[in-house]
């Protein structure tokens, strides 16, 4: 492990190479150390933070909503509020919006300028949601993505793509599949995938 | 200007560089003001350093698909929603859709 520029938790393990955009970003990091501007234990501090975010968080929002229609109500005009009743923080300087799929309306999210994403609540996103393949296909052609992540609205309706250009994040609420009336919360919550949280697809339930 | 919910809008066609959050492919396109998200710092401020003030609105502008995309599959009702911020709008007397 070399010491050489003061970064030890850097180094890639045997075999591993570094690509030219991380070689890249730890010498922005560096020089942003060495100037005052970020500490060591502060970018550590915020690899944790975003670590400790999942789309587990997303998937329980949801499946309260799907049980406790007052919860929807707030999840729907005050995410941020309703995310810290189930102990989510997502307090920050950006908004928070959950747009709700109905039987005639499916929502899809997309950051074609970035990666925008709603982070404080599930994390990362993941990588293909950075590609620029889906960037750009995903308002130009939004049917087509879905089909190939195995899903297809009916003709009849409104597919809404979300391009999150500015300082809203947003977070889609699924339809509860038919045939779940009688699971808890938490069977409920395990239904609700990250891609369905995207919209690229949606909760499935093939019975018990 | 200001606008409200309902009002036909342009996105202004402009070229401007640098760190802007107004797509390319919204640029010159009509839409409707869905709702107002509130005020924010510029980000085009923001990026270089500055403050970002005033504080510019920011709206939710839908669009129809089929405006923007000569080609578009899906059926005339599909939308796309865009978070526009004031100084990239200008009023459309267009016809309303």
């Amino acid at each position: 492990m070399s010491e050489a520029h003061g970064h030890p938790h850097h180094e890639a393990g045997a075999g591993q190479t570094i690509s030219p955009y991380a070689h890249r970003i730890r010498a922005i990091e560096a020089l942003l150390v060495e100037r005052n501007v970020l500490t060591e234990p502060e970018v550590q501090d915020q690899i944790a933070y975003m670590e400790s975010r999942s789309p587990e968080n997303g998937a329980k929002l949801v499946a309260r909503a799907w049980v406790d229609p007052e919860f929807k109500t707030r999840l729907l005009s005050d995410t941020k509020t309703a995310a810290q009743e189930l102990g989510i923080d997502a307090s920050g300087p950006v908004e928070f919006v959950v747009v709700e799929n109905t039987p005639r309306v499916h929502n899809l999210i997309v950051c074609t300028l970035c990666s925008c994403y709603p982070r404080a609540i599930l994390g990362r996103p993941p990588d293909w949601y950075k590609s620029f393949n889906y960037r750009s296909r995903a308002v130009k052609e939004p049917r087509a993505v879905m089909r190939e992540f195995g899903f297809e609205p009916p003709e009849d309706v409104e597919v809404v793509v979300h391009d999150s250009t500015a300082d809203v994040r947003y977070m889609v609420l699924p339809i509860r599949p038919p045939g779940t009336e009688s699971l808890s919360e938490e069977e409920l919550a395990a239904l609700v995938t990250r891609d369905s949280l995207i919209g690229v697809s949606a909760p499935r339930f093939a019975g018990s | 200007m200001t606008f409200e919910p309902g009002n036909r809008v342009r996105v202004r066609a402009s070229e401007k560089p640098g760190h802007v959050r107004t797509p390319e492919y919204l640029r010159g396109k009509t839409g409707r003001v869905e709702s107002v998200l509130g005020e924010f710092p510029n980000p085009e401020d923001l990026a270089y350093g500055l403050s970002g003030r005033p504080e510019r609105l920011l709206y939710k502008v839908s669009f129809r698909q089929t405006d923007l995309w000569n080609d578009y599959e899906g059926p005339g009702d599909d939308r796309l929603y865009a978070d526009v911020y004031e100084h990239w709008l200008e009023p459309d007397e267009g016809e309303t859709t």
